[in-house]
């Protein structure tokens, strides 16, 4: 049997996924990314080794902004391509916006015949990302999980500032003023759910289905929120937040 | 750069400050230029100017004006060379493309002004770019909201003449520009003390067109299948086009576009077989900044045209030059400059033929729309442009950057994800 081995090293997580020829997952792992790239691809490296996949055997493609720190991949791919890639095979579809809500940033991927048609990155600026709703959390001494749970049961809340910055204080100013913490959780959601929109409608080319990867794939009430605002079916799956580096083993099976 | 310290000073130069850009200076171009491989030979006359870029033009300026001559610093292919060397001035291009100006413009100006206009201000302010002191006058242009204001305050440091362009390309806004360019002639003749005359403007058009002519040659040599330059070279050759002698200018470029031509002969090419290409078009991008064409050139695609001021706006079109009075000349002149196609004029549908034409001309694969930082004019007609891109089926990258390196990694994963997404 032939396996290829993807790493994704994203600002927050890094990711490994092994696929065999059938193109079937059968390995994942995900931890921290740290503070360093090479010492997170070097640990994913250890823990591939353990499970049976020792890089040196297999073809490794690296994508995620520390793609150029793996120095065991034959190959970096842009994470654009290979999150279109891989949502193409987790969703099983050939025509689909990718909404990927990552750590530092947050793509929309127009993909057709499985290709990607275009792609808008947002900016410098962390608004709209995984980030955002991080440090939102930690204000409201939350995880980020708990905080959309919590969005689910507020309403009635915004903040206006698109700036982290800017809007932790404004976080901060609602709690003091006793605003209701599930409120607040669903000002924040609300938020990142508002600038992912109006990025999503900025690519006139996102016609496909809306599929939901990215870390933030799991919280439940984001996939509503995002749907709701859309006005579209917005699905995902449970390896979501491998989809990049699913796409990118799924090129090392071609090399 | 060797010794030039004694001009410096006497330029009355803040030594200590431009020592601080003398030393990142070389270190860039180093890493950006020296580290191609095979570039052409006639390419040796520009890393030159740039090894001395603060010396030997500065230079050569210098001793002109000692022998009477005057220099016009200006900040838009808009201003006619030509009016000033008809009247033996000397033209100098002053926008300035790096961060090292931008503090020293922000000291004035808000943070929310594009950086090439904070660059050039600052250029001016903190006495760190000889050109900038040389000049014996200044020559803005009503062109864009940022530039207008800031003429204003640099006009409290340096005589200034200002060109009121037109926003509209009617006829009668052609023969108001004929009108500004005469104005303009008045106030050239007065600074230098020369009378205009009507041989002379001939002539001097006919230098222009020259060095026109010769920069055309070039960019027809990136029309070729196998590229026998990169576009980082020929960015330079044309950010220093700016600043050179325009007959030197047009013997240089002739110089390179011939081994150009010999290259292709030959099939040699700077560029693997394959390697996608792109067509940058936006904002000017001024001297030295490199940033999107290394990070263009670096993510495995090459660009082969840039439809910008720094590029075909500036040497495309030529002017009559057998004008039979002074008055007809200015009216040659004014429509040839009203072809410039800017993002200050509206409607602007002239840049998006020029694109559609210039992708079909240089086999683009895709074409990468770049506005700098608070530019409202080229952001706004992003939109018309990258519209028209892909109604045309040509796949388009819209990218907003200034001139910090902050948003270099974020820069090359989009570019590289566009070449990737180019097949
Ligand atoms: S972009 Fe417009 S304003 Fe700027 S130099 Fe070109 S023509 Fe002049
Ligand atoms: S880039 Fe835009 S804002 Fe800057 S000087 Fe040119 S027209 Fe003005």
């Amino acid at each position: 049997m032939k396996y290829a081995i993807g790493i994704d090293i994203g600002s927050t997580c890094a990711k490994a996924a092994v696929l065999d020829e059938n193109k079937t997952v059968v390995f994942r792992l995900v931890q921290p990314t740290g503070w360093s790239s090479v010492d997170t691809a070097e640990s994913l490296r250890k823990a591939l080794c353990v499970a049976g996949f020792d890089p040196a055997d297999h073809p490794v493609v690296a994508t995620g902004y520390g793609r150029i720190a793996v120095p065991y991949a034959k190959k970096a791919i842009t994470e654009i391509t290979c999150h279109a890639r891989g949502a193409c095979r987790l969703f099983g579809l050939e025509d689909l916006t990718v909404i990927d809500i990552g750590g530092q940033d947050t793509k929309i991927i127009a993909v057709k015949d499985g290709l990607v048609q275009d792609f808008l990155m947002n900016d410098k600026c962390s608004a709209g990302t995984g980030r955002f709703l991080e440090v939102m959390a930690n204000t409201l001494a939350l995880r980020p999980g708990e905080l959309c749970d919590l969005a689910r049961l507020g309403g009635n809340t915004s903040i206006s500032s698109m700036c982290t910055v800017f809007a932790e204080s404004e976080v901060i100013s609602l709690i003091g003023r006793g605003e209701k913490r599930e409120n607040i959780a669903f000002a924040v959601v609300d938020s990142v759910v508002q600038k992912v929109v109006s990025q999503a409608g900025k690519l006139a080319e996102a016609t496909g289905a809306v599929c939901l990867t990215g870390g933030l794939c799991q919280c439940d009430y984001v996939r509503e929120a995002l749907e709701k605002a859309l006005g579209r079916t917005v699905t995902t799956c449970a390896d979501g937040r491998f989809a990049g580096a699913v796409g990118a083993a799924l090129s090392g099976l071609k090399l | 750069m060797s010794n030039y310290v004694e001009m410096w000073k006497d330029l009355g130069m803040d030594l200590e400050n431009h020592d601080n850009l003398c030393a990142v200076l070389p270190v860039a171009f180093g890493d950006v230029y020296l580290s191609q491989e095979n570039r052409p030979e006639g390419m040796g006359f520009w890393d030159f100017v740039v090894s001395e870029i603060h010396g030997i033009r500065p230079a050569e300026l210098v001793e002109a004006r000692k022998n009477g001559q005057k220099v016009f610093g200006t900040f838009c292919v808009y201003v006619p060379d030509e009016v000033v060397i008809a009247a033996n001035g000397i033209v100098t291009g002053l926008c300035g493309g790096s961060q090292f100006w931008v503090p020293d413009g922000e000291k004035v100006l808000p943070k929310s002004t594009c950086p090439l206009i904070k660059a050039s201000v600052g250029a001016r302010l903190g006495k760190t770019c000889p050109f900038f002191r040389l000049a014996d006058m200044y020559v803005g242009e009503t062109t864009c909201d940022g530039k207008k204001k800031a003429w204003e305050i640099l006009g409290e440091d340096v005589p200034m003449h200002i060109m009121d362009i037109p926003q509209m390309k009617r006829p009668e806004d052609i023969e108001r520009w004929a009108g500004e360019i005469k104005k303009f002639a008045k106030v050239v003749e007065e600074l230098t003390g020369n009378e205009i005359t009507v041989e002379k403007l001939n002539e001097a058009i006919k230098t222009v067109n020259e060095k026109r002519k010769a920069m055309a040659r070039v960019y027809e040599a990136r029309k070729a299948d196998k590229l026998p330059i990169s576009g980082k070279d020929a960015l330079l050759m044309s950010q220093i086009a700016f600043f050179d002698d325009p007959t030197r200018c047009a013997q240089m470029c002739n110089k390179l576009a011939d081994e150009l031509d010999k290259r292709i002969e030959d099939g040699v090419a700077v560029f693997p077989a394959g390697t996608k290409r792109i067509l940058l078009t936006g904002t000017p991008l001024a001297i030295p900044n490199w940033k999107l064409h290394h990070i263009v050139e670096t993510s495995g695609a090459a660009v082969v045209c840039e439809e910008m001021c720094t590029g075909t706006r500036y040497f495309e079109n030529l002017v009559a030059d057998d004008s039979k009075t002074l008055d007809e000349a200015y009216m040659a002149l004014a429509q040839r400059y009203m072809k410039t196609n800017c993002a200050c004029f509206t409607p602007n549908t002239g840049r998006i033929d020029d694109l559609l034409r210039l992708a079909k001309e240089y086999k683009v694969d895709g074409v990468i729309d770049v506005n700098l930082k608070f530019c409202c004019l080229y952001d706004t007609e992003g939109y018309n442009v990258e519209k028209a891109m892909k109604a045309a089926g040509i796949p388009v990258l819209g990218i907003e950057t200034d001139y910090t390196d902050t948003d270099a990694e974020q820069l090359k994963t989009r570019v590289q994800a566009f070449v990737e997404m180019l097949g």
